[in-house]
């Protein structure tokens, strides 16, 4: 197991696996977003039930982190140990020719999401520790979908949001069928997981960003 | 023709080399690239410069030693074929053509445009075999019924004739097509499965070791190779190198 801990491959297992549990971390926070379209009660109860049950608070949400973490230091070394590997460069250079802009670069993209992160860890995470934690404020489940709409108020949030999401999608079209890829999958259904993992990659930064222009839009009025 | 040549001269490893332009009339169409170079040469010999080096050998596409980064692509603009299959045809009259080395900080410039590839010697001795009885007796290896698609793919795998196109196209500089095309010619056959689980630990490591950088799965490697290997390799690797870390 040792040669597995320091060996590419096993950097190339780590992305991947981190990667997939992250979409499917994507599958559970757009589906309790949309409900903030279509039920502001059902969203504000399923935000409590998610800031304060214990489980997710203590478990599930401290693995999230963790996640993230290892999924963004693990793109750093990669992208440091790959540019060591070429030593001097090309003079010409057409990596266009053989490779989608997508794929040759995941780290532009995967900054943006990780910039994206900053700011929506202040904007939400940062706030509800605050809240619950510092302020000591007592448990309001009424509170999150207006709190939620608020916070798309702000023209630039919402545009920051929105681009960044594009930039999501980039990266959830290579990385996504990627993933099946380094863990060794490539058969018959090779076709199919790369159709789904566009799909997945448009479908569900679409509908974030639809939630945030929609929010923008149908602001709360007293 | 005349041709406009922006070439990568490097008097040996140590020197830092650079670019040097040459001006080429009278190219015909019909020459190959190589004998385009040649002609360059014979040229510069006369005038008393130093001739361009080139690696160069068989001329037909399976040796694999012809290795010229062309107009930034590994083997040229063309698909499927090495540098000696590439003919001037492929290029117009007054065209700029760049040439410039495989770029790997393990294919160590030996010489203008000639890299040092021991790298995949050491990858192919760290596994690349197979261990068979040649005693005055050895079992006929077509005494062994193979699955006619294992047997192709296989095959496939095995025309990988390691040029180093897939490390010289792909931005990581990584080596995992013509590694994992060297352990799956041997993993999807009989032969190959009694040093299967050592074969792809060892030349993981040895890949690791010589630096080539890591697969991001951009399918550069893939589309300009010049016979064609398969990500699916990639995959399999992948898989034998999983199975054979957990079973330790």
């Amino acid at each position: 197991m040792s040669g597995l801990i320091k060996s590419s491959l096993a950097r190339k297992y780590v992305m991947a696996l981190s990667g997939l549990f992250l979409v499917i971390f994507l599958v559970l926070h757009v589906t309790i977003n949309l409900a903030s379209v279509i039920s502001p009660d059902f969203f504000n109860e399923a935000s409590h039930f998610m800031g304060y049950n214990p489980i997710v608070q203590f478990a599930m949400q401290p693995i999230l982190i963790i996640g993230v973490i290892v999924h963004f230091v693990m793109g750093f070394v990669l992208e440091i140990q790959n540019r060591n590997a070429r030593g001097v460069g090309y003079i010409k250079y057409q990596g266009g020719a053989n490779a989608s802009w997508v794929s040759r670069n995941m780290i532009i993209s995967g900054l943006v999401v990780l910039a994206f992160l900053g700011l929506h860890f202040y904007d939400f995470w940062v706030h509800e520790m605050a809240y619950k934690y510092v302020e000591a404020n007592p448990e309001d489940p009424t509170r999150y979908y207006a709190e939620t709409v608020e916070k798309f108020a702000p023209f630039w949030r919402t545009v920051i949001y929105v681009v960044s999401f594009v930039l999501l999608s980039l990266h959830l079209w290579h990385g996504f069928a990627s993933s099946f890829q380094s863990m060794g999958v490539n058969n018959k259904y090779t076709p199919g997981i790369k159709k789904f993992a566009k799909a997945f990659a448009v479908v569900v930064p679409l509908a974030f960003a639809f939630i945030a222009i929609y929010h923008h839009l149908n602001p709360i009025t007293h | 023709m005349k041709i406009y040549l922006k070439i990568w001269r490097q008097k040996n490893a140590n020197d830092k080399g650079g670019m040097v332009d040459y001006t080429l009339d009278g190219v015909e169409s019909d020459m190959s690239f190589l004998e385009m170079l040649d002609v360059l040469n014979e040229e510069l010999i006369a005038k008393g410069e130093e001739p361009v080096e080139f690696d160069h050998d068989c001329r037909e596409g399976i040796c694999g030693t012809c290795s010229l980064m062309i107009n930034g692509r590994p083997h040229g603009p063309d698909s499927r074929i090495t540098v000696c299959q590439l003919h001037m045809r492929s290029f117009d009259d007054g065209d700029t053509i760049v040439i410039e080395p495989w770029r790997a900080k393990a294919f160590p410039v030996i010489k203008d445009l000639i890299v040092d590839r021991t790298a995949f010697d050491r990858i192919q001795q760290a596994g690349g075999y197979i261990s068979v009885n040649t005693s005055g007796r050895p079992v006929d290896a077509n005494a062994i019924p193979i699955e006619k698609d294992a047997a192709d793919a296989s095959f496939n795998a095995a025309t990988c004739i390691g040029c180093g196109a897939c490390v010289a196209a792909c931005k990581n500089a990584s080596a995992m097509l013509f590694t994992s095309a060297k352990v799956s010619q041997f993993a999807l056959l009989p032969q190959g499965q009694v040093e299967a689980a050592d074969r792809v630990m060892n030349m993981v490591r040895q890949m690791d070791l010589e630096g080539f950088g890591n697969c991001t799965n951009t399918g550069a490697c893939e589309v300009e190779c010049p016979k064609g290997i398969s990500l699916e390799n990639i995959a399999r690797m992948n898989r034998e190198y999983l199975a054979a870390s957990v079973k330790g």
